[in-house]
């Protein structure tokens, strides 16, 4: 086996990069993958709160670096999906602790073994973010289409481009049909245009997706809600298969005619 | 070749100015890094310019450099070199390519034909990239909003203008911008400043010049 690395990154914060890297992560190990999501976000991490693996805490990405632990004793396995691994960020640290050459280092240690490595990049353009990108095949930009976060998004396909990695996919989170129908929401048509790269997944705004975080079960365990096929739909594109987009604008039939209560 | 001899150091009003001499990269980063790691104090929390002279420097090595340098605590802000390929490198992660900017004089309208070198660029200029040329530029592609072009001469680009654009930056009032769409965040050519107004409708192809003291926008019309 040979890992593919995927970095999901986005500049601005609280776009959905933790959720993203979550249910990707779930959806490839339904399907059967052995991956392995690495929190980047030292200091502040939130992934395992969101896999649900919290409590489940030894070791994390620093000891590892530093020496304190094997690279096996901070996977944290996770019960529900056996091939899905988290490998958790120090809390009590800030991300100078980690450099990007550790980061590589790391991956080539579990790229033998696993067959997706995923890493949830923090906000920000700063040394965390470096180092997040610093191993990946694939990098993978969140977004919401708001205008503050295309400009971030816009800023790190730049900084990507500078830094020669290959180009960037979109993935435009928390998109509201019926508001981009009214003009009050950018559309997909907007933010493309703009940023220009391949768009690998749109996920409708949903609610579920907190109740989900809460819990700490990503919406993408059961395929029920859309927000949780959209994540599914994209990992089955990260597995090179063509899926088409969900149909969103079709979503409620009484808004398709305008039927009011 | 002696180390004092590649590595040279100088105090600038903005921090220090490293000149490196003539070697290879490798050697010039590993010594660079090592007359660093052994003054640590000295260079410690430094803003640094340095001058890698005709050495010509991919994105990769630039910003590994920059990368170790910050390991160190110094803070890289621009590059100054000989070779355009540097020059563009430098600029596309965001560091200054000159030490100090000559400052537009006012009133001043350069007779002189600017400097007649022109560059030309085939993508997308995202926020956070600046062009800076001491002559005309060419952007084949998108000027995203948050991205700087700022030329001595024209600026032209084939594509959507969104970002900020200064035309004749050195004083040049008979500069002009024209692009595809024009809808800038601001235009400047000379002194003079400009935003966008309010646009409705099909976006044309339209070129900016200053008319009677004023920064004055035309459709452009073929025949």
């Amino acid at each position: 086996m040979t890992a593919k690395i995927i970095t999901v990154t986005s500049g601005k914060g609280g776009v959905g990069k933790t959720t993203t890297v979550a249910n990707i992560s779930v959806a490839l190990a339904l399907e059967g993958k052995k991956v392995v999501c690495i929190d980047g976000d030292i200091g502040l991490r939130n992934l395992d709160v969101i896999l649900g693996l919290e409590n489940r805490i030894v070791y994390d990405l620093v000891d590892i670096v530093e020496g304190r632990c094997r690279t096996r004793q901070a996977m944290i396995r996770d019960k529900r999906l056996p091939d899905l691994f988290l490998i958790p960020a120090a809390q009590i640290r800030d991300k100078n602790a980690v450099s990007p050459s550790d980061m590589i280092r790391l991956c080539d240690e579990l790229k033998p073994e696993v067959d997706f490595i995923l890493i949830d990049s923090p906000a920000g353009i700063e040394r965390g973010f470096r180092n997040s990108i610093a191993p990946a095949d694939q990098i993978l930009i969140v977004t919401n289409p708001e205008m503050s976060a295309v400009r971030d998004a816009d800023r790190v396909i730049g900084l990507l481009e500078a830094d020669g990695k290959n180009p960037p996919s979109l993935i435009i989170n928390r998109l509201n049909p019926s508001m981009v129908r009214r003009g009050d929401m950018l559309s997909m048509e907007d933010v493309f245009d703009l940023l220009r790269i391949d768009v690998i997944g749109i996920i409708p705004e949903d609610e579920n997706v907190i109740l989900a975080s809460n819990k700490g079960t990503p919406l993408a365990l059961d395929g029920k809600t859309k927000a949780g096929q959209a994540f599914r739909n994209i990992s089955r594109r990260l597995n090179g298969e063509q899926v088409p987009f969900l149909d969103l604008n079709h979503q409620n039939i009484w808004d398709r005619f305008g039927w009011r209560r | 070749m002696s180390e004092s001899s590649l590595i040279q150091i100088k105090g600038i009003k903005d921090g220090l100015l490293v000149s490196l001499g003539d070697a290879s990269w490798n050697v010039l980063q590993s010594t660079l890094i090592e007359h660093i790691e052994q003054q640590p104090a000295f260079f410690q929390g430094a803003r640094l310019a340095l001058d890698v002279g005709k050495n010509s420097l991919k994105s990769a090595e630039l910003s590994t450099l920059r990368d170790k340098l910050s390991e160190n605590g110094i803070m890289l802000w621009a590059i100054l070199s000989e070779s355009p390929v540097t020059e563009k490198t430098a600029q596309f992660l965001g560091l200054a390519t000159r030490i100090s900017k000559p400052l537009p004089q006012e009133h001043r309208v350069s007779q002189e034909p600017v400097d007649e070198k022109t560059l030309f660029i085939h993508k997308t200029i995202r926020s956070g990239n600046r062009i800076d040329s001491s002559g005309h530029v060419i952007i084949f592609g998108d000027v995203n909003p948050g991205a700087e072009i700022i030329a001595a001469g024209n600026v032209i680009v084939w594509g959507r203008l969104r970002g900020v654009v200064h035309a004749g930056a050195e004083g040049d009032r008979n500069a002009v911008v024209c692009a595809l769409e024009l809808s800038p965040t601001q235009l400047r050519i000379a002194e003079q400043i400009a935003i966008s107004p309010d646009r409705h409708g099909k976006p044309l192809p339209e070129i900016v010049r200053i008319k009677d003291g004023q920064l004055q926008a035309e459709t452009w019309n073929s025949g």
